[in-house]
């Protein structure tokens, strides 16, 4: 039994089938009752307020952002390597996943910063790096939008994310370079004194785990309606030639 | 190699070959700046390299999808492809003909330019010097770009789209170093890294262009 | 509903911006997946009685 197997259109779809409802199940627990439990049961923070709120928002929707581009770019590396038609396939479903996350960081960081920092936006850093991202997203989805041959679109795709990705990093390292920023470090990390406080914590955990299976069922779902797609268009090819001939 | 560089520079040089296009555009742009934001020498003299960077970077940009698309339309790129040079030699001489033939007007008229938008005297030196450095990174970058959509009927507003966010790194740190030189600020780091960008990009991006132009002969 | 002070409208713009864009992909999601799940299945019973 080897992770391959998945690699098959067919499996993928009757393994994704049984695998959802439980995936959908327990991304709505966790997201709700992370949401839940931040939004009614913590107490405001002492400088923010009750913004701190935003927190269970912002930060897993950031993350799932750059996870999202990272699962993107390991996809496309198997299809270059591997020519699994799936994984092509679930890099083109996550794109759009990707895409509104990066508009979800970047719209409850802009309404944050308005009161906290006196302004929606401001040129800094992480900011700036996000909006970039945001523009490599909808280069990569407009790449797959405009290229009829699938396996041509997957290609230049696939290559378009390792080029990209290189470039994201060097923009990440130009930006930082450019403008020291106002955005505060990372709100979680190992090292844990300067970790956000337990209150805050524990629901931004199950909001982050919730963001992340949401994710990960909305790709198996998307992935699948991609591998019907290309199915149906082959059929219909196939049907097409028979009448032909 | 160097028939197909003489080529491409004859074909740019004829009338139709779009050269000189850029420059015209890269002109324009610049006249136009101080109507839109005032004729105010103080404000013109602190935004004169940042323009004149973003002009250059947008005259580059629109002549890109020249680099490739007349050898695609009458099938010599299928011919070159199978000719005993290897493609990534094929799309390196394309980038160095569009930078003769785009870039490095560009370099040249950049200082004219300055003129018109009051940059202070130290910038001169050092707007061109960033320009010739990191144009040619321009040119790598774009052909990439070009490579990925030679296939498409109307790829010019992609080919934008595409291309815009790999283009943010040199435009950072070339508008960086124009911009301290302009106002006596040190500026080895910035120079550093664009110098650096453009080395990597020169040798690294013919891979990948060469592999998405074999995806799309195919 | 807890007490968000003066900062009502931030955290509950924030909040409806976040929840609509998640549901707006959940239900684009889901909506063209059945479609093309019906397409799908309307197709191959075509071909399979025309053989």
């Amino acid at each position: 039994m080897s992770i391959w197997e998945y690699a098959n259109p067919k499996k993928f779809l009757t393994t994704s089938e049984r695998l959802l409802p439980p995936l959908w199940g327990l991304s709505a627990v966790l997201m709700l009752g992370g949401l839940i439990w931040g939004f009614f049961f913590t107490p405001d923070d002492y400088r923010q307020g009750a913004t701190v709120k935003i927190i269970y928002l912002h930060v897993p929707a950031a993350l799932m952002a750059i996870n999202a581009w990272f699962m993107m770019l390991v996809a496309s590396l198997i299809w270059v390597i591997r020519r699994h038609h799936v994984s092509a396939l679930a890099a083109r479903a996550a794109a759009p996943v990707g895409i509104v996350m990066t508009l979800i960081a970047l719209v409850t960081g802009a309404i944050w910063g308005q009161p906290m920092w006196g302004t929606w936006w401001a040129w800094d850093p992480r900011l700036t790096s996000f909006l970039v991202l945001f523009l490599f997203y909808l280069g990569y989805i407009a790449l797959w939008e405009a290229i009829d041959n699938p396996d041509t679109a997957a290609d230049l795709t696939a290559i378009l994310c390792l080029v990209g990705s290189v470039f994201a990093v060097l923009s990440r390292y130009a930006v930082n370079f450019w403008n020291q920023g106002l955005h505060q470090g990372a709100s979680l990390s190992l090292d844990k004194e300067e970790n956000v406080a337990d209150v805050f914590a524990y629901p931004l955990y199950a909001c982050m785990a919730g963001f992340a299976v949401f994710f990960v069922a909305l790709v198996f779902y998307r992935t699948g309606t991609e591998i019907r797609a290309r199915r149906m268009a082959a059929l219909i090819a196939r049907e097409r030639m028979a009448a032909d001939a | 190699m160097s028939a197909l560089l003489l080529r491409d520079l004859r074909l740019a040089l004829r009338a139709g070959g779009g050269f000189g296009l850029g420059l015209a555009f890269f002109l324009i742009v610049t006249v136009m700046v101080p109507f839109s934001v005032g004729p105010t020498p103080e404000t013109l003299a602190v935004i004169a390299p940042g323009v004149l960077w973003l002009g250059a970077l947008l005259a580059c940009l629109l002549s890109l999808d020249r680099v490739l698309a007349l050898d695609w339309e009458d099938g010599s790129l299928d011919l070159l492809a199978t000719a005993p040079v290897p493609l990534e030699a094929v799309v390196s001489i394309k980038a160095l003909a569009h930078w003769l033939t785009t870039g490095l007007p560009l370099v040249l008229a950049a200082p004219l330019l300055g003129v018109l938008l009051n940059l202070p005297a130290p910038g001169y030196l050092w707007i061109t010097l960033s320009l010739l450095i990191g144009t040619p990174a321009l040119s790598v970058i774009g052909t990439f770009g070009a490579a990925l959509t030679v296939g498409l009927k109307r790829g010019g507003l992609l080919l934008s789209l595409l291309v815009m966010p790999l283009y943010v790194p040199v435009l950072i740190f070339g508008a960086e170093v124009a911009r301290r030189g302009a106002s006596h600020l040190p500026l080895e780091a910035p120079l550093l890294m664009l110098a650096g960008l453009t080395l990597g990009t020169i040798a690294l991006m013919p891979f990948a262009s060469a592999a998405v132009l074999r995806v799309n002969l195919r | 509903m807890p007490d968000l002070g003066k900062y009502t409208d931030t955290v509950l713009s924030a909040y409806g911006v976040s929840l609509l864009l998640l549901l707006g992909l959940l239900v684009l999601t889901l909506r063209r997946g059945a479609k093309i799940r019906a397409r799908l299945r309307e197709v191959e019973h075509r071909i399979e009685r025309n053989g």
